[in-house]
């Protein structure tokens, strides 16, 4: 009896499905490994081809002149290598948490990105919330109302957020909320000599998140109204209908949670994104961020800061990615570990 | 509820599709019953309008482009053709039951077996999640499940077709239904399955006394299921009889080419199988008079320019062919 035989996937729940998760982090951690030294060896070489180097602006902007000062400064900061051995002593120095000096902020460049990690995590945060959520229920409504005004008004909504670059809106918006009306800060986190309050911090939040948010919540609009009504077409849902569930039941219970894969799916592959388009917006809106120190630190060649953010965003995005992999395992119980 | 009034009733129905390239009646005037207890198979190639038939009657067309235009489908003596949408969620899934052809893509991928069978009931019945999880449980054993307490944990990937095919079974009967509406069950499962499908659908039936109607173009299932026979072609009944008197003497040229067609053991192997040559015709272009003409070997001047209505050749038995008529 061919198609009654046990079948060989036990059901994954409860410990099973944990410790499916765990094999999963496990994997991913290591493929993590490689992954990040190609990203140290890319970026420092793309840095080595840059013209000029931190060593001129720094000598240039203190007016050290003095040959043997230079060869000293040349020497602390090991540039007197061949750029392979530069390489692999930064390497070595990073398996030990040393990202090198940053000699504008006078401190190590770890500490300087430890200061400006929180904003740019908040912001992040706060915009990919604001997308997902604004893109799910947008593209929900769409799909139920499809066809009709609504779905037009959020089509035609979803086509100009995506269509308008972030810095001209957050701009934009600034012209609006703060100039014109009044209601939000223009920038910064809080108020100057301002305590940090959350409410305070909230308050200089919601513009950056806006101009940020707003583009990936036009894409998942788009995104998740299209997968509603492609999902809606498949034969559990007229199962779900034959049953005598209710149209909103069916589209929440069914329709929804099948839909919402590709939305997790795209998620992953934009959380770069993400951290790129924070660089634009924290310089827009003044944002304390690694958005505005790495702006700050290519003007002035500050180069072993640049490269600390490049390797630690690479680091935040891998482990977005994976995070978003648990997500997506626990929305689809056919995923299996591969 | 009348007493004597019959689970399912159909009079003279009419879907129609409404499409850019015109309206195409896809159940034209179809007329049917069911008794308790009875199984009446709709039988007819793709395309005929078996499947939009069982659809109408769960009032789950497609809509745009399809809807009903005229006629009655009285459940237990009520129509049901003009009730509201609100009424209807409390008759699906309660007094019909449907089961699909594909089993595997006909459950939610991403919801357990159990959490698929308790929606049923607590959609219908005054249980709680508890006793409704005790009673998918009992379900899934009346509908022979193997392992079935390790089942209701299960997803639907985890399943075989056959498995799938029991827990929509086992959905479809969950409010003891009075009619079932079975549409190609059987079709997408491996041959052995589909008898122990076939076997357990009949004795559900046999012990709630359910009114089914099996929708198939399998001839030998239809031989083994059911008690009446109704031959659709393009969306009219072509012809009725009881399973017996169809398979002996079959009137309608379409029903003979039909069983022509199936295969019989024990035929010489070098003998060709009879095939119906062409195709269903489009049903924006259905010729003037019968929609069989163009395929009938039977075929006369009149039949032509005149569509045949269905007459009485004896008792129980109904036909629509001017041959069949006059020979």
């Amino acid at each position: 009896m061919a198609g009654e035989l046990v079948s060989p996937t036990p059901a994954l729940r409860g410990s099973a499905r944990r410790t499916a998760a765990l094999r999963l982090l496990r994997r991913r951690l290591i493929q993590a490994v490689p992954l990040m030294l190609g990203v140290v060896v890319i970026n420092f070489c793309l840095i080595q081809m840059a013209p000029g180097s931190f060593l001129e602006l720094m000598t240039a902007e203190n007016q050290v002149s003095d040959p043997a000062t230079v060869e000293l400064l040349r020497k602390t900061y090991g540039l007197e290598d061949p750029v392979w051995m530069q390489l692999l002593k930064y390497i070595w120095a990073l398996l030990h948490f040393d990202f090198g000096f940053s000699y504008r902020q006078n401190m190590p460049v770890i500490q300087a990105i430890w200061i400006h990690l929180p904003a740019t995590i908040l912001l992040m945060v706060s915009s990919i919330t604001l997308a997902v959520t604004i893109g799910v229920a947008a593209g929900v409504v769409a799909s139920m109302k499809v066809r009709t005004f609504w779905d037009s008004l959020v089509s035609i909504a979803a086509m100009f957020f995506y269509a308008a670059p972030s810095f001209w809106l957050g701009i934009m918006m600034i012209v609006l909320f703060s100039v014109k009306l009044g209601w939000l800060p223009v920038g910064g986190m809080m108020k100057i000599g301002g305590t940090g309050g959350v409410l305070e911090i909230l308050h200089h939040l919601i513009l950056p998140t806006l101009a940020l948010g707003l583009f990936y919540a036009a894409i998942y609009t788009r995104v998740m109204r299209s997968s509603m009504l492609e999902v809606a077409q498949l034969d559990f849902v007229r199962t779900a209908r034959a049953k005598g569930l209710s149209r909103n039941k069916v589209t929440i219970h069914h329709v929804l949670r099948n839909a919402l894969l590709p939305v997790v799916t795209i998620l992953g592959v934009q959380m770069g994104t993400v951290l790129a388009g924070s660089v634009v917006i924290e310089s827009v809106f003044s944002w304390p961020g690694v958005g505005s120190l790495l702006f700050d630190s290519v003007s002035s060649r500050n180069y072993p800061v640049v490269l600390g953010i490049m390797v630690l965003g690479s680091l935040v995005v891998i482990a977005a990615n994976i995070a978003v992999d648990l997500v997506y395992m626990w929305l689809d119980p056919r995923i299996e570990i591969r | 509820m009348g007493g004597s009034a019959l689970p399912l009733e159909i009079t003279d129905l009419r879907t129609t599709l409404f499409t850019r390239r015109g309206e195409m009646k896809a159940v034209d005037g179809l007329s049917l019953t069911v008794g308790a207890g009875e199984t009446v198979a709709l039988v007819g190639e793709s395309g005929c309008g078996k499947s939009l038939s069982a659809l109408s009657i769960m009032r789950l067309l497609p809509d745009p482009p399809a809807r009903i235009v005229g006629g009655q489908v009285k459940l237990n003596g009520r129509d049901i053709v003009p009730l509201p949408e609100e009424t209807m969620l409390g008759i699906r899934g309660k007094e019909i039951g449907m089961i699909f052809q594909d089993p595997l893509s006909s459950l939610n991928p991403v919801a357990t077996v159990e959490k698929q069978i308790v929606e049923v009931l607590m959609t219908h019945t005054e249980l709680g999640r508890g006793q409704a999880r005790v009673r998918a449980h009992e379900l899934l054993e009346l509908v022979g499940m193997p392992d079935a307490a390790r089942r209701l944990d299960a997803y639907p990937h985890q399943l075989s077709g056959g498995m799938c095919q029991r827990v929509i079974i086992a959905m479809a009967i969950a409010c003891s239904p009075s009619v079932l509406i079975a549409d190609e069950p059987t079709t997408a499962l491996d041959v052995t399955v589909q008898a122990q499908v076939l076997a357990l659908l009949k004795k559900l039936q046999a012990d709630a006394g359910m009114a089914m109607i099996f929708i198939t173009h399998d001839l030998g299932v239809v031989a083994e299921t059911a008690d009446r026979v109704v031959v659709m072609y393009a969306g009219r009944k072509v012809e009725e009889a009881s399973v017996d008197e169809l398979f002996e003497s079959p009137l309608h040229p379409y029903t003979v080419g039909l069983i022509g067609a199936t295969p019989t053991p024990g035929a010489a192997r070098a003998e060709r199988l009879a095939d119906i040559p062409g195709m269903v015709p489009p049903l924006n272009a259905l010729p003037q008079g019968c929609a069989f003409a163009p395929r009938c070997k039977r075929v006369m001047d009149r039949c032509l320019t005149e569509k045949p209505n269905l007459t009485v050749p004896g008792a129980g038995r109904l036909v629509a062919c001017f041959a069949a008529e006059g020979g």
